[in-house]
């Protein structure tokens, strides 16, 4: 007879995780979270109540089964933890960093509505680590060749999550990708510190392993277009982000000083400026930054200046607090490095001295009545405007479609420079093209990037599969 | 990896010219457009303007000045060595069709980049006047190329070693009043750009410049290239290079060139004290 186990008292509280010091971290690029043990992992697992109806499995964009895969850590199985995550979640190593949790599988938690949620995101981390760590890393044997050749266009999320199935499932896939590095937003967006880049490379080359051939340089729209492109392959999947940063329209954005947060995140991820002048890129914060943004562009781009050295960071954003888009943990830990937050507070004018940023004029915003977004609007209050002094401002506001693939494709329906794709299969006006990702919905998150390109797999699967009979 | 076919000394001292394997883009690229490349693995990423274009061969050419890290770098670079990374061809070619009679304009070595554009001018059927102007004779690059291509060539040279003595816009407003044109298109350096911009205004004539600003990926994501034209803001990798001159607001884009002055002195001087060259 199995020896009963005893009702254990469940703690209310989720395991502590180890963290680099906030004095230390917020002057080096290593990571801020140092991941569980395996004895916290385990801990931190138990609390998990296994629940029957899994909200979190229904608030996860890709249906990770996540009680089974907590349920396989508590009996300390973490190779078949990682194999259930695997089998929904390309890029478990990158979401257990990046996704929004709060706002998905722990914000619906069973335990959260009386304590704190099972730190799900940090246990997909752990087991994703761990399987790096131990033993050689999973290449999935592809099915036999179908003959089909399908062209992914951009490495990002999405791309690589539709190149990873359809390889899984035979079909020969080549992937474009406009910079010299493959990894998209994992690479050029998101900081070493918060996505360490050899977890993006480690992904990127399990691609190649499964036999992905990946192009670098190769800007669709210039060097191929679109027409081309459904000549030379079966079907094609557009994943290319949105990537045209936006400025606010305001005196003074085109002195020196004045950074889009994409510019800023790539000098430092993708060209390593940080490192300058051993790598050769430049990239100046200057003593004072004010960041314009609330969201996690925001927070990376005001968390990097301060890795850079700069001695006060500011975050203008024309909302409270409360409404930060950001990811709690980044707000939290931002605020342990010592951002400032400047809240309710819109830019109105850079002010600049022989061509370089001086200062910014701002005026406070008081919330107003409720807007479509269901946030309450922000007005401004008149009279007070006031000054922050700045050496560097960074536009982290959003950023808009961009053209050069779309632009060339003749016959491919946009909608305000958007592609307008099934939200259930990623299928566009073209025959054969698929899209998904940043490029059809607008900038969104990794998660829900990957949710996409892994519907247009399938869906180019079962296209590829009814043109061969 | 991008194979160096062809080097040579174009102009001494640190003028050269490339020919660079890089069949997708030869294959591709149109007069005015452009590529960015990256020497190595911790090597910026530069545009280079196009001064010729080989589909046939596979191959593109490219005229770089040693006047910092990545270009003294690229000078000591020979025939049958790599550059790691070639990314185009970028932004959009230069409009050729319907020109006209056309004074083509190059100061310095911008005369390379309007090799390819004025034969473009040349072959949809119009007379090509070359303007092209240097400090003296022997710093004159590309005059034989631009021979071939042009109708008339017009040489400025300070000293008045070679041509008339004078600079650029001496000899372009002469042409202009003698023989007019209905467009202008002018490479080179931005002060160069907007003197021939200044001088062709009175005759309102179409001028057309291409802009060399800072960038990044070259692909609309960074915005690091943007300025002013009229009152919109533009993305030269994107929506230029070309724009019309008259429009640019070209003391923004100086100030935006200078962007980085100090920290490329700073690389030009650590490369070089490794290095031992002074």
């Amino acid at each position: 007879m199995a020896e009963e186990k005893k009702p254990k008292k469940l703690n209310p509280k989720r395991t502590a995780v180890q963290e680099q010091d906030p004095a230390l971290r917020r002057r080096n690029f290593e990571e801020v979270s140092l991941g569980y043990s395996a004895e916290e992992a385990v801990l931190e697992a138990s609390r998990c109540l296994g629940c029957r109806n899994k909200p979190c499995v229904a608030g996860c964009p890709v249906s990770v089964p996540i009680p089974e895969f907590i349920a396989a850590m508590v009996s300390g199985d973490f190779a078949e933890a990682y194999r259930i995550i695997r089998s929904a979640n390309v890029l478990p190593a990158v979401c257990g960093r990046v996704c929004p949790q709060e706002n998905q599988c722990e914000g619906a938690c069973t335990l959260g509505k009386k304590h704190e949620p099972v730190a799900i995101g940090r246990l997909e981390r752990f087991c994703a680590d761990w399987r790096m760590k131990n033993g050689a890393r999973a290449v999935p044997e592809p099915a036999a060749p179908t003959g089909m050749k399908v062209a992914v266009v951009g490495s990002g999320p999405s791309g690589i999550t539709c190149a990873y199935d359809l390889a899984r499932l035979g079909h020969k896939v080549t992937m474009l990708e406009a910079l010299h590095e493959p990894g998209g937003v994992l690479f050029y967006g998101i900081p070493e510190f918060r996505l360490p880049k050899k977890i993006v490379t480690a992904e990127i080359d399990t691609l190649r392993q499964m036999g992905v051939q990946i192009m670098t340089n190769a800007v669709a729209g210039k060097i191929i277009t679109l027409e081309e492109i459904m000549g030379r392959f079966d079907a094609c999947f557009i994943g290319v982000g949105a990537g045209l940063p936006r400025f606010m329209g305001i005196p003074g954005e085109d002195l020196n000083g004045v950074y889009s947060a994409n510019e800023f995140l790539t000098r430092t991820n993708l060209m390593r400026g940080y490192l300058f002048p051993e790598y050769d890129t430049p990239i100046r914060t200057g003593k004072r930054v004010a960041v314009i943004g609330g969201g996690n562009v925001a927070m990376d781009s005001a968390r990097t200046a301060m890795r850079l050295g700069a001695d006060e960071v500011t975050l203008v954003y024309r909302r409270s607090e409360a409404e930060l888009p950001a990811r709690a943990e980044e707000v939290h830990h931002g605020k342990e490095e010592g951002l400032r937050f400047e809240m309710c507070t819109l830019p109105t004018k850079i002010i600049g001295e022989d061509g370089w940023v001086k200062a910014i004029e701002c005026v406070r915003m008081e919330l107003c009545e409720m807007d479509q977004s269901g946030r309450r609007r922000p007005n401004p209050m008149a009279g007070s405007e006031f000054e922050i002094p700045v050496d560097t401002v960074i536009m982290a506001i959003g950023t808009g479609a961009n053209p050069l693939l779309t632009g060339t494709a003749t016959g491919l329906v946009l909608n305000r420079g958007y592609i307008q794709a099934d939200p259930e299969t990623g299928k566009t006006s073209i025959p054969g093209v698929y899209a998904g990702g940043d490029i059809v919905t607008g900038a969104a998150t990794v998660i829900s990037a990957m949710g996409a390109g892994r519907k247009a797999a399938r869906a180019i699967h079962e296209y590829l599969s009814s043109m061969k009979r | 990896m991008h194979k160096i076919l062809e080097k040579k000394l174009l102009r001494p001292p640190d003028v050269f010219f490339y020919k660079v394997s890089a069949p997708q883009v030869a294959a591709k690229a149109k007069a005015g457009q452009f590529v960015i490349i990256r020497l190595h693995e911790k090597g910026e990423r530069i545009p280079l303007s196009l001064a010729g274009i080989d589909p046939a061969g596979g191959t593109i050419s490219l005229i770089v000045m040693a006047v910092g890290k990545t270009t003294g770098e690229m000078a000591a670079l020979k025939e049958g060595d790599e550059i790691r990374d070639v990314c185009g061809p970028l932004g959009n070619p230069t409009h050729t069709e319907n020109a006209g009679r056309v004074i083509l304009a190059g100061g310095g070595f911008g005369i390379a980049p309007l090799y390819p554009i004025g034969k473009a001018f040349r072959e949809a059927g119009s007379r090509v006047v070359s303007v092209m102007g240097a400090r003296s004779k022997s710093l004159l690059i590309y005059e034989k190329e631009m021979r071939d291509i042009s109708d008339k060539v017009l040489i400025t040279t300070d000293d008045g070693s070679a041509g008339m003595k004078g600079i650029i816009t001496d000899a372009l407003k002469g042409e202009l009043e003698s023989c007019g044109a209905d467009t202008v298109m002018a490479v080179g350096p931005a002060p160069m750009m907007k003197a021939v911009c200044e001088a062709t205004r009175p005759f309102g004539v179409k001028t057309i410049v291409s802009l060399n600003a800072i960038m990044i990926d070259g692909t609309g994501m960074c915005g690091g290239c943007r300025v002013r034209i009229g009152d919109k803001t533009k993305f030269a990798c994107i929506d230029g290079p070309d724009f019309d001159g008259h429009l640019v607001d070209w003391d923004g884009l100086i100030n935006r060139q200078k962007m980085y002055k100090a920290e490329e002195k700073e690389s030009f001087e650590a490369w070089k004290k490794r290095h031992n060259l002074s």
